[in-house]
């Protein structure tokens, strides 16, 4: 009896820590509440399904962007993952289109992003954007009304919007006026609008041009100023990432550029404190645009049960599931019906209404150079050179024709380590 | 009473021990025959192919491996993929007009790394030998609730590094509590980790704070084992306390403080885990330290690079040997200077 229970026990073990055919397993990671959703959503999922088990692992961002690469180079990992470096990694990615129920419904609400997501030249079905984002700025309102600066308008450039930022920094003693994220992707938005394009006629990374120089001259002026926040660019090095809105939630800047993500954790960390909303993209000579972007959710080629992930895929791809999921994450969504229609986000709060409608009329505003970014491969390259050596320069370290330089050398060392 | 709780420890004992008397039972005959077969040598090298296997699957071939990527080039991960390039990523890494000016080199990130790991090394060791033998002085003395005291001094070491880099960003960061009291006290709160000579300030006491506890002990174990009678000679011939602390404390110490000097030393070359969490090697590039150089290029970085990461790697290995060279022959001598007393 005893040696029974012991056996039993034992067995409870390993079933428990094993993964069996009918398995399939999630790698995901939340920026706010998008990993209960789909926790929701694939319980409903098994329900009808009881031959799949869905494990769903809810991990750190950092463990997508540094150990997801290198289980997938060792031709391992999840069976469906969650990604943001979808172009990078698109060589490990399962082509859906023999297990997927209806092919021809994935390449009506999802086509136009896919070679976001494959390799340059494939016809594959890789999987499905959860969310589209997009590039843009907040505006604490609050702060603006207090001090009597009135809030620039759609077509303000991004001298203007600091020049705002910067009277409300003084009348109301803030530490700064405005704070941009430490990344490479967000301030490509604003080079894109003062005339920058990466990509090279080869499709190779091109030197940086006039457009990358001016808006880096003028980050590393504000810095100077006193009217960016210092901390987020300069208290790191490399490609480190750093958001600044922690600042933007305590009321400590007036601008805050990052992006349609953010809006449902503004949302639930600000709640009442104050009046915010999102503004778009300020402008430059060469356009107002935003960077697009967003997460995919892929299917890897190393799974032993394609089938079951097929319809795990074919389900969340759902339109019904798909609004609901977008209504439920307050994201914008990819899935070209649900955009179609019309979407009743969950949520009371006046400021995030108005903010995802601004981003949803900022997303028809666009620019060529910043939606070819998301399918081109060399993107990270690029905006991790940016990162460090631009904030080499704020930190004193490096003059900017040094950095400019630098910035040159990097990428194309990278994309000749790449190469090899 | 006593005999019955003795009766109930050595049964106890005897339990514990019969499936250990039976193993050995078991053993014996194949174990004697062995013995008879290989010899006292053989049966030297059947007890230690055990630890040589683990230590060869754990150490010796990822050092092999190592010294083969840093000599590859391209992002594959597996080595057949990877494109041989013979020496060339240490000729990357050398690459310099000047050693001295990191501006100078191709890979300007890694000289940098170099000097600021360097010169943390020089600071941060003093430091700590320092505040180790002052906090192990005093807690050497008749202190009230010196075993409190003792505890208090070494519970930073049990910490994990990112709880230890956590902790004083919480308190260093510009609305930290040390800017708090710093703003209450009526100063000018200070952005100190974002200026550079507070930032690398706050990496080295951060450091030391995290670790003194650890190398106090070793040097209050060195302080105890220094006879008393010394110190009550010293003090009847009317020796000031300082002449005391150079001419006996010292000298007897000096073993310890030699072994101190070059643990500190090798922990001082790999800093990496407390200071990333604290400062991310910023602001710019002012406590970017060897082993973040190595973590970056090596799986930070999207576009990662195996080889120049390795070969890197290999640079610092093979600093880290010297210096545990130096360790191994200071343990030697002290070894046979205590055969000779």
């Amino acid at each position: 009896m005893r040696m029974n229970s012991i056996i039993l026990g034992l067995s409870a073990a390993l079933l428990s820590s094993t993964a069996f055919a009918g398995d399939v397993r999630v790698m995901w990671y939340s920026d706010g509440v998008e990993g209960e959703v789909i926790q929701d959503l694939l319980n409903r999922f098994m329900k009808d399904n009881p031959g799949i088990n869905v494990i769903l692992d809810n991990v750190a961002y950092k463990v997508v962007q540094e150990q997801l690469p290198v289980e997938l180079e060792a031709g391992r990992g999840p069976d469906i993952a969650r990604v943001t470096n979808i172009k990078e990694l698109a060589d490990h990615w399962l082509d859906l289109t023999p297990v997927v129920a209806d092919p021809a419904y994935w390449q009506t609400n999802f086509g136009d992003q896919f070679d976001w997501m494959r390799p340059d030249g494939s016809k594959i079905i890789p999987g499905f954007m959860t969310q589209i984002t997009l590039t843009g700025g907040f505006v604490n309102k609050t702060l603006f009304e207090q001090a009597g600066v009135p809030i620039p308008a759609e077509t303000a450039t991004w001298d203007e919007w600091i020049d705002a930022a910067g009277k409300v920094q003084q009348s109301q003693q803030l530490n700064a006026a405005f704070a941009i994220d430490r990344s490479g992707h967000r301030i490509s938005a604003a080079n894109i609008s003062y005339g920058a394009n990466y990509i090279g006629a080869d499709r190779l990374p091109a030197p940086i041009d006039a457009g990358t120089k001016a808006f880096a001259e003028k980050l590393v002026n504000w810095v100077a100023d006193g009217r960016m926040n210092k901390e987020i660019w300069v208290s790191a090095s490399g490609t480190t990432y750093r958001a600044g809105a922690d600042d933007f939630i305590n009321g400590q800047i007036a601008y805050y550029y990052s992006g349609s993500w953010q809006v449902a954790n503004l949302a639930s960390k600000i709640g009442k404190n104050f009046d915010w909303v999102a503004t778009g993209s300020p402008c430059g000579p060469a356009a107002c645009t935003g960077m697009p972007g967003g997460a995919a959710l892929v299917a890897v080629k190393y799974t032993k049960n394609a089938a079951e992930v097929g319809k795990v895929m074919d389900f969340l791809s759902r339109e019904d599931i798909m609004r609901e999921f977008t209504e439920r994450t307050l994201f914008l969504p990819a899935h070209k019906g649900v955009l179609a229609g019309k979407i009743d986000y969950k949520t009371d709060d006046e400021n995030v209404k108005a903010s995802l409608e601004a981003f949803l009329k900022a997303s028809g505003k666009i620019a060529p150079n910043a939606a070819a970014l998301p399918a081109w491969k060399w993107g990270t390259p690029v905006y991790g050179a940016l990162v460090t050596r631009i904030s080499q320069v704020m930190a004193g370290e490096l003059k900017l024709d040094e950095a400019f330089v630098r910035i040159d050398e990097d990428i194309k060392a990278q994309v000749t380590e790449a190469s090899k | 009473m006593a005999d019955v709780r003795n009766g109930i420890a050595t049964r106890a004992g005897a339990m514990i021990l019969a499936p250990v008397g039976w193993l050995a039972n078991l053993f014996d005959s194949p174990l004697r025959m062995l013995q008879r077969r290989t010899g006292s040598n053989g049966m030297a090298v059947f007890f230690l192919a055990p630890n040589m296997l683990v230590f060869g699957i754990f150490v010796l071939f990822p050092l092999v491996i190592n010294i083969l990527y840093s000599m590859t080039g391209g992002g594959a991960l597996f080595l057949g993929d990877r494109t041989f390039v013979g020496a060339d990523q240490y000729g990357r890494l050398f690459s310099c007009s000047s050693y001295l000016d990191p501006k100078s080199c191709i890979e300007d990130l890694f000289w940098i790394a170099v000097w600021n790991t360097l010169a943390f090394v020089v600071l941060q060791v003093a430091m700590m030998v320092a505040v180790a033998l002052v906090t192990a002085l005093v807690l050497n003395r008749e202190l009230r609730a010196r075993s409190f005291w003792r505890a208090v001094f070494f519970f930073p070491v049990l910490l994990s590094p990112v709880v230890v880099g956590l902790i004083w960003r919480w308190i260093l960061q510009r609305q930290g509590l040390l800017n708090l009291m710093v703003f209450e006290a009526g100063g000018t709160p200070v952005n100190w980790l974002v200026e550079r000579n507070w930032a690398f300030t706050a990496a080295i006491m951060v450091s030391v704070w995290a670790h003194v506890g650890f190398y106090a002990l070793i040097l209050l174990a060195g302080l105890q084992a220094i006879p008393k009678d010394l110190y009550e000679a010293a003090e009847m011939d009317g020796t000031r306390p300082l002449r005391v602390f150079w001419r006996i404390t010292l000298p007897l110490l000096a073993p310890n403080l030699l072994v101190v000097l070059v643990l500190t030393l090798i922990r001082a070359v790999q800093i990496f885990d407390e200071v990333y969490v604290l400062t991310g090697g910023g602001p710019g590039t002012s406590t970017l330290f060897l082993t973040q150089y190595i973590y970056e290029v090596g799986f930070a970085s999207m576009l990662r690079n195996p080889g120049l990461a390795s070969a890197a790697s290999i640079l610092m290995g093979a600093v880290l040997v010297v210096l545990t060279l130096i360790q191994l022959g200071i343990a030697r001598r002290n070894e046979q200077r205590g055969k000779m007393r």
